[in-house]
């Protein structure tokens, strides 16, 4: 099962460097990591995808919260978070191949953000399984690069 | 008040009342060498080699309950401090380590004696600091010493690079911390607390299961006081040693691989495991899913991170040892209970006691190591530090040796450091003046470090190192001799110096042993000498560690002692 871990920790160097060491040392395969700053000045969050299935999540997290600079982790619940990530890619889209990318970007929402003779750039927002979706579309014209975010994700307010 | 960098570091070394370095110099700790000249409160050890700094210091901190501290220069001083900075982690040990970087315009440059000293040592420090600037100084030293002695202690690195030891600075004594993500929780959520201590009032058959943290809590008192209330048997970790005195008629001695057999059948038989300050660690439990099977396991442990790790706890309290055994015994004051509702299990474990006690051959045509260690236990009384190095030794001394006071056995449990013994008796001795010091040894660790008896020499430290000599690396051989088919690959180091005249040549007081009838007087020499002294203990070449649990067995399963006995030669 994958989780998502948004955590929040101090901005000091070499923070990063021992979350990622310690997902290393204690066996724990990361599959998308996103840092920015937050809400607070001084702190950043990191939201954290893994996939929990082979380690007990609860392990990571308490490990996680015994680093010093790491002032707090949560464990989003898929039913309780909004969650999205960006995608740019590159695709072929020479003569007739252009009107369909130009489609395919309309129907997924996505901004064309570059163009030249023989390529376009779309720019995607949405959950990964969408971003997946659009790459599928798109793979038979000739998808050439692809850049992601990661996922970042945030807890629903529940009132 | 201005001053430079290197002379706020001392000054914030001696506000939070550090007393003594364990180092070495070199290049950029320079600066930081000639502020210690002038300092007041200060006492500096001079080593011989970096790592005997970070052992010396771990034992300073283990034999007091104080920060250790160490200094070492950049690139190889500071990996020469590697091995002992990760056995401090394993242990939970309070380590501060000073190490000077380079210039911080040359960081990242390969230069001259440059090595990334926070990287290097990220995955074995409880925390680790680069200083950024000379300002940041007295705080980063407040906050580690902070960090290192609370919650569950640990190293902690702090690396100056040398443009901060030489930048000016106005000097301020800082008053607080600025930590947001370390909370350690001390205080047990009392639920849980009163749950347990139903669930200890209503066992048939509990036993309690002391760790390291007991000791480094200051638990000890609180611990006697549950275990007779509710005269309940306790056993001890190899780092729980002293936590409980071992002539109490409820002491079960040490539990796990060459532990007591009364200890292990007691806890496999047990209906309630109170583990406190212990880990579940492999050389304790032997094999997992058979540990403790029929027991509901309450677990008190100040590292949330441990509860549930290897076994999980059916009432779990995170929290500091001391704290919640004393709440513990309060709650379990309050619930009825016959004064007698353990006798049954008491006696039952009195008589495993009895049956298995540890035993060896005792011909005394030759000299047997566990001899040795009943006289080191008699002629200090029962009150001596004891250090000890790793091996067959460290075990036997485990063994026979009956500690009676926490912060009395000094030794490298989790990392298992060979050459921990010599500069960690160094560290005892010297946070320990009061009591007579032993570093129990074998021939090989004690050469792994033996440059430190010039350090014990120079400095005035009188240790007594006792080497039980048998010309092989023993516990390496014990294996091979039963579970390797007797292929001693490597293990006969019987090509060695000779351990007295060496000992002459530092300086030291050197005797050699080889019969049991004089190894009481060689023990009293040597702590008469009031000067460190080596004595060389020609033992038995081919004893064996029993009993023994083999790696990943039921601890009930041992060989060798009167479990399984072995044959008398």
């Amino acid at each position: 099962m994958k989780h998502t871990l948004a955590v929040l920790v101090e901005d000091k160097p070499g923070v990063l460097t021992r979350i990622a060491g310690l997902f290393a040392r204690r066996g724990f395969n990361i599959d998308s990591l996103a840092v920015g700053e937050s809400e607070a000045p001084g702190l950043s969050r990191i939201t954290i995808t893994i996939d929990g299935a082979e380690h007990p999540i609860d392990q990571v997290t308490k490990q996680l919260n015994k680093l010093i600079n790491v002032v707090k982790v949560r464990d989003l619940q898929p039913s309780d978070t909004v969650s999205a990530e960006l995608m740019l890619i590159k695709t072929r889209a020479e003569g007739p191949k252009r009107a369909e990318v130009m489609q395919v970007a309309e129907i997924f929402k996505a901004k064309i953000v570059d163009v030249d003779r023989r390529t376009m750039t779309l720019r995607a927002v949405g959950t990964p399984e969408r971003l997946e979706a659009l790459r599928e579309v798109l793979k038979p014209l000739g998808v050439l690069e692809v850049v992601r975010t990661g996922t970042v994700a945030i807890g629903r307010e529940k009132s | 008040m201005k001053m430079k960098g290197s002379e706020a570091i001392v000054a914030s070394l001696e506000a939070e009342g550090c007393e003594v370095l364990f180092g070495f110099p070199g290049g950029v700790v320079i600066p930081l060498y000639d502020a210690l000249l002038d300092a007041k409160h200060l006492r500096h050890i001079l080593v011989r080699h970096e790592q005997g700094a970070v052992h010396a210091a771990d034992g300073y901190a283990r034999a007091t309950g104080k920060v250790g501290v160490c200094v070492a220069t950049s690139g190889p001083g500071a990996t020469n401090l590697v091995t002992g900075i990760a056995t401090a982690y394993l242990d939970s040990v309070p380590v501060v380590a000073l190490t000077g970087q380079v210039r911080s315009d040359l960081i990242g440059t390969d230069a001259f004696q440059e090595a990334d000293t926070t990287g290097i040592t990220l995955p074995i420090v409880k925390h680790s600091y680069l200083v950024q600037k000379a300002t940041d100084l007295s705080q980063v030293i407040h906050e580690a010493f902070h960090i290192a002695s609370t919650g569950r202690p640990g190293p902690v690195v702090i690396d100056i690079p040398v443009t901060c030891s030489l930048d000016e600075l106005t000097y301020k004594r800082p008053t607080g911390f600025d930590l947001p993500g370390y909370k350690p929780t001390v205080r047990g959520h009392i639920k849980q607390i009163r749950a347990a201590a139903k669930a200890l009032a209503d066992a048939e058959r509990p036993v309690l299961y002391a760790g390291g943290g007991v000791i480094s809590s200051g638990a000890a008192a609180e611990l006697s006081e549950l275990a007779h209330l509710l005269k309940v048997p306790v056993a001890t970790t190899l780092m729980g040693l002293g936590s409980f005195p071992e002539r109490d008629p409820l002491s079960l001695g040490m539990l796990g691989m060459h532990g007591n057999v009364a200890a292990n059948y007691a806890v496999h038989e047990c209906d309630l495991l109170l583990a406190v300050g212990a880990r579940f660690d492999d050389r304790v439990t032997g094999k997992l899913s058979a540990f403790a099977s029929q027991a509901k396991v309450v677990h008190i442990d100040v590292d949330p991170a441990e509860i549930g790790k290897n076994v999980r706890p059916l009432i779990p309290i995170v929290g500091d040892a001391r704290h919640v055994l004393a709440s513990l015994t309060k709650e379990v004051a309050t619930l009825e209970r016959s004064a007698d509702a353990t006798a049954a299990w008491l006696a039952k474990c009195a008589a495993w006691e009895q049956h298995y006690a540890f035993d060896y051959d005792h011909d005394e045509s030759t000299l047997a190591p566990q001899f040795v260690i009943e006289e080191i236990d008699r002629v200090t009384a029962s009150d001596a530090v004891v250090v000890t190095d790793v091996g067959q030794h460290q075990m036997w001394a485990t063994q026979y040796y009956h500690y009676q006071w926490p912060r009395q056995f000094i030794s490298s449990g989790g990392l298992g450091t060979m050459g921990f013994g010599l500069p960690a008796a160094i560290g005892a001795k010297i946070g320990r003046p009061d009591k007579t010091v032993i570093d129990i040894s074998g021939d090989g660790g004690f050469q792994m470090t033996m440059q430190e008896l010039m350090t014990a020499v120079c400095h005035d430290v009188p240790i007594v190192v006792a080497i039980l000599n048998n010309g092989y690396l023993g516990m390496v051989r014990q294996w091979q001799d039963l579970f390797w088919n007797k292929r001693y690959s490597c293990t006969c180091i019987a090509a060695q110096p000779d351990f007295a005249k060496l000992a002459d040549a530092f300086g030291a007081l050197g005797l050699t042993v080889s019969a049991p009838g004089d190894v009481e007087e060689a023990l009293r020499t040597a702590i008469a000498a009031q000067r460190p002294a080596v004595i060389d203990f020609k033992v038995r070449p081919e004893e064996n560690v029993f009993p023994m649990v083999p790696a990943g067995r039921e601890i009930t399963e041992m060989i060798g002692g009167k479990s399984g006995r072995r044959k008398r030669s």
